[in-house]
């Protein structure tokens, strides 16, 4: 009878049926899920994109495709994997799932809403993927005036208004974040019994609400200059182009930590959960995240340090932005000290949390190089900032995406992935990445520099190694694909709580019903309290 | 191919200063690192789980350990803000007796120009041990000048100068690279930088001239273009004398003054009306279009050349 009665309950998977159910869906977890589809699907184009490049960078003399290619193929990697994965991936597909869940609500405030930041990723997304089918774009991710505006024959138009219309997605999500942090908490659920997922997320949302508008103004500017020949940033036209990369960088340095605070967010549940301890300095950590959605407004000129900018101003945003590493590296130590006395278990998540925290610390220790000013002249627009970022953004972000999914994937479909296959390809993963960056690095300080097509032939070797890397990480990502979707079906059933962990989105069912509890919780616990999750337990410590 | 250096050359006298920085850098990084590594590694083994109803006992932080970790990263990337500012403050101050050398780049091209009117293209010819400065601009996007055995780096911008400076420690042949990125063939945008013997760099600068010097060239385009029949060097045309203009703080209309730099000089061929000297009209035409990049550097040699600001008349 219970085991018919389990197999019968309804959940939002199973609720309604057909394709109208989901394209209409104004469930955030089916929002979540639409989110995942449809950024799985960019990021592996980013990564194809990504493979040719490193094939080609096999050898100095680029044989395989033309220059212009090239030139293409990393703008269009870095467009992708930027403005549709990175920016939307954990605050649109795990944020959308969990933050209502973890705070006890039943959706977030505005689910037309979310449904609408969806609709316009998805628009676009396709604007970018016409303008690259039509014959790409060849301006770098970052537009830089006035070859974008004046120079460049390719399609900049379709793709800046895809990043346009997309940017509007992350406003509305950032928007609909903060509002059901305000207004839609559980009853008990104080701001200092939040998870710090949430608490990250909330810094985040504050920077996409803020920064992203600086953006979409921007890429108009841009669009009339190259429409209507309005001088704006072209001298030829009277226009200031040091004045682009002023509002560019507004936004987009703001942008990496849309990228890298909601990782933290997923790192701090991933540690806490598998040491079953709560995270060290709770509220230090919490109002790290906002430190760094603060700091991270003021920074924007160390991306510009050779630009002609004055010295003076070189200066201040250097100082400036050696304050911005100080809460991320609190977030390092605290994660650290949580594992003090803990009960540290090995699942996946947690190997992915380890891996997070090692890549994420030389991302940052590298990020103190390049805010030196003397190091900086010789190492910016070289493959060394390229790696510094791709530590960040690929061993930071994807790493602790990859987590969290594997963390809530029991939650999302009720089944477990397998474990040993979990566990080759985080390995699989954390030796490509490095493998493939870290050359990156020793290349960078030589003086090779970024977005070069042929180089000279005493980088080869440093450049094959770093080709190899990727190779291994492309397998790495590989195999997760396969064995989630083999889980969908074969997967073990997960059950509401497989890892004994504390938050609201395990005390309901898994998958979890359409409004998400039965009953709203009654919070009377700070996050992290697993006294109420061990049944039985042995103290130990 | 033999194994790749790890470090490049250091060619300039801020190369050993920016590598003594990155030392220092590598050592925090390393420590920290191994610091918090092992840490990991030690707190995993010790405390791994043994049973899975292992409930250990809450820690909620100590705020002793906060400001320790807070307090000490941030006194040290104060020394490394500082370290870093200095070498770049550095970086923005030629000396006087530097060499200057005109920079124009374009897709996909570096054009050098030498004050004795030797040209060059994705080559720069300099003297050891002579201090060098550049003052460069674009002629179309934003490129960059990257040597990187100088540890140097500079966008040249269109609309605008921009300068570096370095000064050449050892003999040889250098990589120049384009740094930003300009579009097609950006990565063949660049050549070699050789640095001679002072004997080969006098061998060399006397074998590679056609034309006459800088100044002399800017002479001939001044009378090409007919600048003397308003700017008269008694002071009596309907423009600015431009004897001893260079250099010299100028009063504007409007009441700010503004220093006579190279910067200022481009300014007012190609954009007039920018910035009208006090007591005189907006009278002269722009000579945008008129005159190339190149052109109006041989222009600023020229009135550089037109001698030191007069005495002041008692």
């Amino acid at each position: 009878m219970i085991t018919a009665a389990v197999q019968e309950r309804e959940d939002y998977l199973n609720a309604t049926h057909g394709l109208k159910s989901w394209l209409l869906t104004k469930d955030h977890k089916r929002i979540g899920l639409l989110y995942l589809a449809t950024i799985t699907l960019f990021f592996f184009l980013g990564g194809a994109f990504a493979t040719v490049i490193r094939i080609e960078l096999l050898t100095p003399g680029g044989g395989l495709v033309s220059s212009e290619t090239y030139n293409k193929l990393f703008t269009m990697h870095g467009v992708t994997m930027i403005f549709f994965f990175l920016i939307p991936s954990i605050p649109a597909v795990l944020g959308n799932f969990f933050l209502p869940m973890m705070i006890g609500a039943r959706d977030l405030a505005f689910p037309r809403i979310n449904l609408l930041s969806w609709y316009l990723l998805v628009v676009g997304g396709l604007f970018a993927l016409f303008a690259m089918l039509a014959g790409g774009v060849d301006t770098g991710w970052t537009f830089y005036t006035p070859y974008s505006t004046t120079y460049s024959n390719t399609w900049v138009i379709a793709t800046a208004l895809g990043i346009f219309v997309a940017g509007f997605s992350s406003i509305l999500t950032g928007l609909n974040f903060i509002v059901t942090v305000h207004r839609m908490r559980a009853p008990g659920m104080t701001w200092f019994r939040m998870p710090l997922f949430v608490w990250a997320h909330y810094a985040t949302a504050l920077i996409q609400v803020l920064g992203t508008p600086v953006l979409a103004v921007t890429l108009v500017l841009v669009l009339c200059e190259r429409v209507f020949h309005i001088g704006i940033f072209d001298p030829a036209l009277g226009g200031d182009p040091v004045l682009f990369q002023h509002l560019f960088w507004f936004y987009s340095h703001p942008a990496v930590y849309i990228m890298i605070l909601p990782a933290m967010g997923v790192v701090s549940e991933l540690i806490s959960t598998f040491s079953r301890k709560a995270i060290f300095g709770y509220r230090v950590v919490a109002f790290s995240s906002v430190a760094i959605a603060v700091l991270g407004f003021l920074v924007w000129g160390h991306h510009m340090f050779v630009s002609g900018q004055s010295v003076f101003a070189g200066m201040a945003f250097s100082f400036l932005s050696y304050f911005v590493a100080i809460p991320s590296a609190i977030k390092v130590f605290n994660w650290t000290a949580t594992l003090y006395k803990g009960s540290i278990s090995y699942a996946t998540p947690m190997l992915y949390a380890f891996g997070f925290i090692g890549v994420f610390t030389i991302g940052g220790l590298t990020g103190l190089f390049v805010a030196a000013l003397g190091i900086d002249v010789h190492v910016t627009d070289t493959y060394f900032v390229v790696a510094h970022f791709h530590y960040i953004m690929v061993g930071g972000a994807i790493m602790a995406y990859l987590g969290g999914l594997h963390y809530w994937w029991p939650k999302m479909t009720g089944r477990l992935y397998p474990e040993a296959w979990a566990k080759l390809s985080a390995l699989v993963i954390f030796l490509g990445f490095n493998l493939t960056f870290f050359p990156q690095f020793i290349l960078g300080y030589l003086g090779m520099p970024r977005r070069y097509h042929t180089y000279p032939a005493e980088f080869q070797i440093l450049h094959v190694l770093s080709t190899a890397g990727a190779s291994v990480l492309a397998v790495g990502y590989a195999i997760p694909m396969i064995y989630f979707a083999w889980s969908l079906r074969y997967g073990k059933v997960a059950g509401a709580n497989p890892w004994g962990a504390s938050g609201l989105e395990w005390k309901t069912a898994s998958p979890p019903p359409v409004h998400n509890f039965d009953r709203i919780p009654v919070v009377t616990h700070d996050a992290y309290d697993y006294s109420t999750v061990v049944g039985e337990a042995v103290e130990v410590g | 191919m033999g194994l790749p250096r790890l470090f490049p050359v250091q060619a300039s006298t801020f190369a050993p200063d920016v590598d003594h920085l990155l030392y220092f850098l590598l050592a925090v990084a390393v420590f920290f690192s191994l610091a918090i590594f092992c840490s990991i590694f030690y707190f995993a083994i010790r405390y791994r789980r043994r049973s899975e109803n292992e409930l250990p006992r809450a820690i909620h932080g100590g705020m002793a350990l906060e400001i320790l970790w807070s307090v000490i990263p941030l006194g040290l990337t104060m020394v490394m803000f500082t370290w870093g500012a200095s070498i770049y403050f550095n970086e923005s101050r030629p000396p006087d007796n530097a060499l200057d050398i005109y920079v124009v780049g374009k897709q996909w091209m570096w054009k050098l120009e030498h004050l004795g009117g030797q040209r060059e293209i994705n080559e720069l010819h300099i003297p050891v041990g002579q201090a060098v400065r550049l003052t460069m601009t674009s002629e179309d996007v934003i490129h960059s000048f990257f040597v990187p055995a100088f540890r140097t780096k500079q966008d040249a911008v269109p609309g605008r100068y921009t300068t570096t400076w370095f000064t050449p420690t050892k003999a040889g042949k250098y990589h120049l690279f384009c740094a930003e990125y300009c579009g097609t063939n950006h990565s063949r945008m660049g050549g070699w930088v050789y640095v001679m013997e002072p004997r080969d760099y006098e061998a060399w600068l006397s074998g590679g001239t056609s034309g006459g010097s800088l100044a002399e060239n800017g002479q001939k385009l001044f009378d090409e273009l007919a600048c003397g029949n308003c700017h008269k060097p008694d002071g009596s045309g309907r423009c600015p004398s431009l004897t001893g203009l260079f250099g010299k703080t100028v009063q504007l209309a409007g009441g700010a003054t503004v220093k006579a730099d190279e910067g200022y000089i481009r300014e007012s061929i190609l954009q007039p009306q920018a910035k009208i000297v006090a007591g005189y009209g907006p009278i002269m035409p722009t000579f945008q279009g008129l005159v190339t990049e190149e052109g109006v550097m041989q222009l600023i040699e020229y009135i550089k050349s037109l001698g030191p600001p007069p005495a002041l008349p008692r």
